[in-house]
């Protein structure tokens, strides 16, 4: 146990240390990838460190497929993922919300930008229409950038543009794109679908486009002009693919296939599908936390922690004393294995989680008082001292179950209907009843057997009995 | 035990706090957050010794939106909260530049804006979350008490731990609806979350009673004691007291602690929770026996007349 405790410290320490090298050496502008210990920080939530929330609600009014609904979803995710990615902030957080007991809630998309108190400019960014572009290439410049497009003759009916997968990301200053890239007629508004399919033959993943009646049109003409040329598809100005036109195409429909892996061809289908937004997006609730405010409720909780701990460590030593001691051992074992586990898990910390964890310290001691109260029972009984140990702790033990496991399925359900706030309680609470109970238990009964295994004298007697009460003599049977 | 022989002062007394809760919730009403209503809030704080009066606050506010309403509060000693019906991102930035004005730098420390919709949706939530987790804890005290159906049928324990419950719910809420018509505290989610932890607490604390009390009875039977049942209920009390104050006075110590130094944003958070704290160690010695007791006796005089 005791083991169990300084190893616990030991990694809360120095993983903790090592996340704040890693912290500093990023705030000094370095690439730092954290290894070792420093992969587990604590992971402050929003509300903590500083920063932004927007909640989106899609409409999703004449999609009733709940399959659909989730795909188009999933790829309103990813697109604003992207968007968010180029604001620069560092651990964003984009998901969609999952729909609690209650229903609703599944066409949400939140939005989490740490750091970042302009709303004005982030509700931008994060908005505006996703454009998906076509464009020629000047041939001149391509030639520096894009020197290994080839141009491959293949067996399939439907494959038009061959093209060798391109790295997403162009290291082109913007304004160079912009001469190279000159942009087409053509733009995401004309694309009817994308798909992603395998070629049955060559076991190539391929993504199909088609277009829609006026794409079909200018899709012929550019293919009829520029033969030979690549056709990059941009989408929000950054090249995502740049495909070599072989032939004229007249039926609206391109393959664009070579090189690509499955996750690539599925994430182009994507992009392509979303020229146009999956769905249209509303804008809920926004929330800003300041970064001051958000370092004053961490130290406030962290120090109210402290104090709040002694002075539960106080009040167990002086009603309890030597049991008293093991509680607050028990005790301390439970702060290191619920840190521990909020680093391992990680289980985001919020201003409501911190205010559960600290509740859950007072409510932790709960199981020991139970135990002791109902060993000094027996011992007052005239019990022996070991006897009133074990029957002591296996009678409370009853008790201890069934408080306990109505406090967790209140956490369970907290943890249902919540939003991400009441969510971060609900598992801190239920963590931590849980963890109390094993910490309690194991702990308790451990120590006071060790203890008493030996020998009993009356000054172990005295050390065990509590508070007001005097100890009883043996009684003999 | 005196709880038992006195219990119609002490059922008066709970009674008594509970309806007043209920008339104070009545007559000044629940001062709902804007994550219920939908809105926007705001907080500024001004430099030290550069703080205008809550007036100026409110003429700036208005010159920029003279059709909408604003609650402006003071919160410490350099900031204000500011609150109003739903503002667009434009907006929320334009009164943000008003607030600084006349030499007075406002600087933004945290803003919220909900929609109404958002908030009429977790007004639900929370409504369906309490009714849920009630019902949940009355299933599992019935199945837990389902062995113990004599004196007292085990549903009973359910509905005496659940008349508990409420009380000890009403009574933060009672509270609050003072706090908020003088002090313009806020219910919200936290609030809620404040009061669900309650819910686990007290039934908790009331578990651990009637707990006692069926093992006190089980012994009678195995030991063929005759004992009436309102003095295994004064005995179990007595012997589980001890221990419902000791857990209730370590969780106060903490909630104390995070009250007094926590910060501004989990304060009223600590302050339910102390309320809901005390009210649940109350109830489970002073309340719940003795409804038992009652329930019992009711049971008893009703055989008898049948008989």
């Amino acid at each position: 146990m005791l083991v169990l405790l300084v190893l616990g410290g030991y990694f809360i320490t120095t993983s903790e240390q090592a996340a704040q090298e890693v912290k500093e050496k990023e705030d000094a502008g370095e690439e730092v990838r954290p290894v070792g210990l420093a992969r587990f920080p604590f992971q402050l939530g929003l509300d903590l460190q500083g920063g932004a929330q927007l909640i989106y609600e899609a409409d999703m009014t004449g999609i009733t497929d709940p399959q659909e609904q989730r795909r188009r979803m999933n790829s309103l995710r990813s697109l604003i993922e992207q968007r968010v990615d180029g604001m620069g902030v560092s651990e964003p957080l984009v998901q969609v919300e999952r729909g609690g007991l209650a229903g609703g809630g599944e066409h949400r998309l939140i939005v989490e930008l740490p750091g970042v108190t302009d709303l004005e400019e982030a509700v931008e960014t994060i908005g505006k229409t996703p454009l998906l572009e076509f464009a020629l290439i000047d041939q001149d410049q391509a030639e520096e950038i894009t020197p290994e497009n080839e141009l491959e003759v293949n067996d399939e009916e439907s494959v038009d543009i061959e093209e060798k997968a391109e790295e997403p990301e162009e290291e082109t200053e913007e304004g160079v794109m912009d001469d190279i890239f000159q942009r087409t007629e053509l733009d995401g508004s004309m694309v009817a679908g994308a798909r992603y399919e395998m070629n049955p033959t060559t076991r190539e993943h391929m993504v199909i486009v088609e277009f829609d009646r006026e794409g079909t049109r200018i899709f012929r003409e550019i293919t009829q002009q520029h033969q030979g040329e690549p056709l990059a598809i941009l989408l929000d100005g950054v090249p995502i693919s740049q495909p070599v036109i072989r032939e004229v195409i007249r039926g609206g429909e391109a393959t664009i296939s070579g090189g690509f892996t499955m996750q690539q061809a599925r994430d182009l289908a994507e992009d392509l599908e979303m020229g146009a937004l999956p769905v249209n997006i509303e804008l809920m609730s926004t929330e800003t936390i300041g970064p001051t405010l958000g370092q004053d409720v961490l130290e406030g909780g962290v120090l109210a922690g402290v104090v709040g701990l002694m002075l539960v460590a106080v009040f167990l030593l002086l009603w309890y004393r030597l049991p008293g001691l093991l509680a607050i051992a028990a005790l301390g074992l439970y702060l290191v294995i619920m840190l521990s586990l909020f680093k391992l898990l990680p289980v985001t910390l919020t201003a409501a989680g911190i205010a559960g964890f600290i509740l859950s310290i007072g409510m932790a001691v709960d199981a020991n008082v139970l135990i002791y109260e109902r060993m000094k029972e027996e011992l007052r009984n005239g019990k022996p001292l070991r006897e009133a140990i074990a029957d002591g702790f296996s009678r409370a033990w009853l008790s201890i179950r069934d408080g306990n496991v109505s406090s967790m399925i209140t956490a369970i359900i907290l943890y249902w209907f919540g939003t991400s706030l009441v969510q971060g309680f609900a598992l801190v609470f239920f963590v931590g009843i849980l963890v109390s109970m094993l910490t309690a238990i194991s702990v308790t009964r451990t120590f006071l057997l060790a203890c008493t295994a030996e020998h009993e004298a009356r000054v172990l007697r005295v050390l065990f009995n509590s508070g007001l009460s005097k100890a009883a003599p043996i009684k003999d049977n | 035990m005196f709880v038992v022989k006195f219990r119609k002062i002490f059922l008066g007394l709970s009674a008594f706090l509970a309806l007043a809760s209920l008339v104070l919730i009545g007559v000044l009403g629940l001062n709902w957050g804007i994550e219920f209503t939908g809105g926007t809030m705001l907080e500024v704080a001004y430099q030290e010794g550069q703080v205008p009066e809550q007036e100026k606050i409110e003429q700036q506010a208005k010159g920029v939106y003279p059709e909408r309403s604003f609650t402006i509060q003071q919160a410490g000693e350099y900031s204000y909260i500011i609150r109003t019906s739903e503002l667009e991102e434009e907006e929320f930035g334009t009164l943000v530049q008003a607030l600084s004005f006349d030499g007075y730098e406002a600087e933004e420390k945290r803003s919220s804006s909900i929609g109404p919709s958002m908030g009429e949706e977790l007004r639900n939530k929370a409504l369906v979350a309490i009714v849920v987790v009630i019902a949940a804890i009355i299933l599992y005290i019935a199945y837990v008490f389902r062995q113990v159906s004599y004196p007292v049928s085990s549903w009973k324990y359910g509905v005496t731990a659940i008349v508990a419950l409420v009380h000890d719910i009403l009574i933060p809420v009672g509270l609050f609806a003072v706090l908020g018509y003088w002090l313009g505290a806020e219910i919200d989610v936290l609030f809620v979350t404040a009061l669900l932890a309650i819910l686990g607490f007290s039934v908790n604390d009331t578990i651990v009673v009637f707990d006692r009390l069926r093992e006190n009875l089980r012994n009678n039977e195995e030991n063929e004691t005759e004992e009436p049942f309102e003095e295994t209920v004064g005995r179990s009390l007595k012997q589980t007291y001890t221990r419902s104050i000791n857990t209730s006075l370590t969780t106060l110590f903490v909630l104390g602690a995070l009250y007094l130094i926590g910060g501004s944003v989990t304060q009223y958070f600590a302050l339910v929770l102390i309320t809901g704290v005390v009210a649940g160690t109350y109830s489970s010695i002073f309340l719940a026996s003795p409804i038992i007791v009652e329930l019992e006796e009711k049971q008893r005089l009703k055989t008898a007349a049948g008989k």
